[in-house]
């Protein structure tokens, strides 16, 4: 659907884009990811056609973005940062103009309108003026605004960026619904969102990709150092012994919790599950645990690492 | 053709549906009546052979309307679109620029036409005290009508082109206006160079608005004039349409 090939943007002075590649699968929902001021935008403005690249070439549905500009803008529903409406429109009439520019005949924009609003449950505020509706519903009317032509590409800039979790929850469902149907691309500098709603992510940094996998495989890519903690109610020097003696422990750690319970964080060795080991030493010494888990890394930590400067690393 | 109607009635919408539309309106109202008054002030001591229309351009509002209000009706067009960033969601859609910039400009030139409909009523209110058909007929008005019109597409025109380059509607407006006085002010300059540089009188006569008016006050529409207000009317079109692209260039 999308295929980005060593795209560059340069403004005056300053590099956005810088020689980036990726391509986007038809039904697929993918989060590009990362920092403010990381590249997203400006790769989704020229992804829209509304920007030129410096260069690279940019395929949407097959066609050239700045070659075949009007064929591109026809499959593709934008939603760009901070959601721009026209604040003295009602929501009714503002989804019609914007279902009749987009070029769709009477009846038809009548009826997608009316489908719309529903789904984006609009259906109360349809003739509420849209400079007088909270942020959450502006949100959505720019989301039925994307999704009035039903394009084959949904691109949204941000779409849940100011909303309260509330808000927040019911427009990553409603996302969530458009997968299969639509391809659909968002930007997001928040990991935990893109976590839940995207099948695909690409994290962006300083206008280059440093990463691009599931959600899944990226957690793995980490997994090798996620470390065991377990409380249990022994003598350090007792815990220390045993530990010392388990040969997947790469190092382990061992400080006072509460009465008499000792905390203990175990490293594997090379990417080996610690649990039903700790379980049975506990159970041979006859130990009480009270908790065993596998910190889980998460993107946050993906995230962190891959987009930390240089130097740091 | 769809989309330009699309646009065209959102354009007029704005207009119509907003303060600032009948705001215009009524300053326009207001500084016709008001020139009306001083009209009807003079009429009453002096006797004067001329049709009304042509005495109405003679009190000198009319050029004031024209160069302030083209500037405040054109300086929205574009750069609130730019700076609100709707001008991103408009332009990500199929349309294209030739008919944004026409869908503009066409309902502006309306919204401007509409606003000088009260002066109809100052006209009729001449007729019914004169009594006199000869005083106000179809010539003189609708050829004052014409000039009314050929005027504001071009003073429209420059606005856009103004708009069309800012982001803000203060610097829109701003510019618009120095376009605007600056054209307005180049007719007279052809009365102040000497007599015997030929050409250059000829070639800044054209620009005499002023005089222009006068001849459309009579009921006397002059082809050159108004081949000249049409292509400065395009001229700039044709610079906003660029303008508008210019984003695309690589």
């Amino acid at each position: 659907m999308i295929q980005v090939s060593n795209l560059t943007k340069r403004y005056a002075g300053r590099t956005a884009v810088s020689d980036i590649s990726f391509h986007v699968a038809r039904g697929e929902i993918v989060g590009l990811l990362g920092p403010n001021g990381a590249g997203k935008s400006t790769t989704m403005r020229i992804l829209s056609s509304y920007l030129p690249a410096t260069s690279g070439t940019v395929r949407v549905a097959g066609f050239d973005v700045f070659y075949e500009s009007v064929e591109v803008r026809r499959r593709i529903g934008f939603m760009p940062e901070n959601n721009p409406l026209y604040p003295e429109m009602r929501v009714r009439e503002y989804l019609k103009f914007r279902a009749r520019l987009k070029g769709l005949g009477g009846r038809r924009s009548r009826e997608r309108v009316t489908t719309v609003m529903e789904q984006c449950g609009l259906t109360d505020v349809s003739r509420r003026i849209i400079g007088q509706l909270s942020k959450g519903y502006r949100q959505r009317v720019g989301l039925a605004d994307a999704l009035v032509h039903e394009p084959e590409l949904i691109i949204l800039d941000e779409p849940t960026i100011g909303l309260d979790p509330h808000q927040i929850r019911s427009v990553r469902q409603l996302i969530k619904s458009l997968a299969g149907k639509h391809t659909v691309l968002i930007s997001t500098h928040i990991l935990p969102e893109a976590e839940m709603m995207c099948s695909r992510m690409v994290i962006m940094f300083g206008g280059k990709i440093l990463a691009a996998d599931t959600p899944e495989n990226l957690q793995k890519l980490m997994q090798g150092s996620s470390q065991i903690v377990a409380e249990i109610a022994a003598r350090a020097t007792e815990l220390n012994a045993a530990f010392s003696q388990l040969s997947d422990v790469e190092k382990f750690d061992v400080s006072a919790s509460e009465g008499e319970f000792q905390r203990c964080a175990l490293t594997p060795r090379d990417g080996c599950d610690l649990r039903p080991a700790v379980f049975a030493l506990a159970r041979e010494r006859g130990w009480i645990l009270r908790e065993l888990t596998r910190s889980r890394h998460s993107l946050e930590d993906i995230y962190v690492q891959v987009t930390k400067p240089e130097e740091e690393n | 053709m769809q989309i330009f109607g699309t646009l065209l009635r959102r354009e007029l919408a704005a207009f119509f549906l907003s303060i600032t539309g009948y705001v215009i309106i009524a300053s326009v109202t207001l500084l016709t009546s008001l020139s009306f008054v001083v009209l009807i002030a003079g009429v009453g001591t002096n006797s004067f052979t001329a049709p009304v229309t042509e005495m109405f351009y003679s009190t000198f509002f009319f050029w004031l309307i024209v160069l302030l209000v083209a500037p405040v009706i054109t300086m929205r067009l574009f750069a609130l679109e730019k700076s609100a960033g709707t001008f991103e969601t408009l332009m990500t859609t199929q349309v294209g620029d030739l008919q944004v910039v026409a869908a503009k400009f066409a309902a502006a030139i309306i919204f401007y036409m509409v606003a000088w409909l009260p002066m109809l009523v100052c006209l009729l209110i001449v007729r019914h005290f004169t009594n006199q058909s000869g005083a106000l007929d179809a010539g003189t008005v609708g050829g004052m009508y014409v000039g009314i019109f050929l005027t504001g597409c071009l003073f429209l025109a420059l606005g856009c082109f103004a708009s069309a380059i800012s982001r803000s509607q203060m610097a829109a407006a701003m510019i618009s206006f120095v376009l605007g006085v600056s054209f307005f002010s180049l007719g007279f300059l052809a009365k102040s160079i000497p007599v015997t540089a030929q050409w250059q009188t000829q070639a800044l006569s054209y620009f005499s608005l002023f005089d222009q008016m006068d001849d459309f006050a009579r009921g006397v529409v002059d082809t050159r004039t108004v081949i000249f207000y049409a292509g400065v009317t395009f001229f700039f079109l044709f610079l906003t349409l660029r303008v508008v692209e210019s984003r695309r260039w690589k």
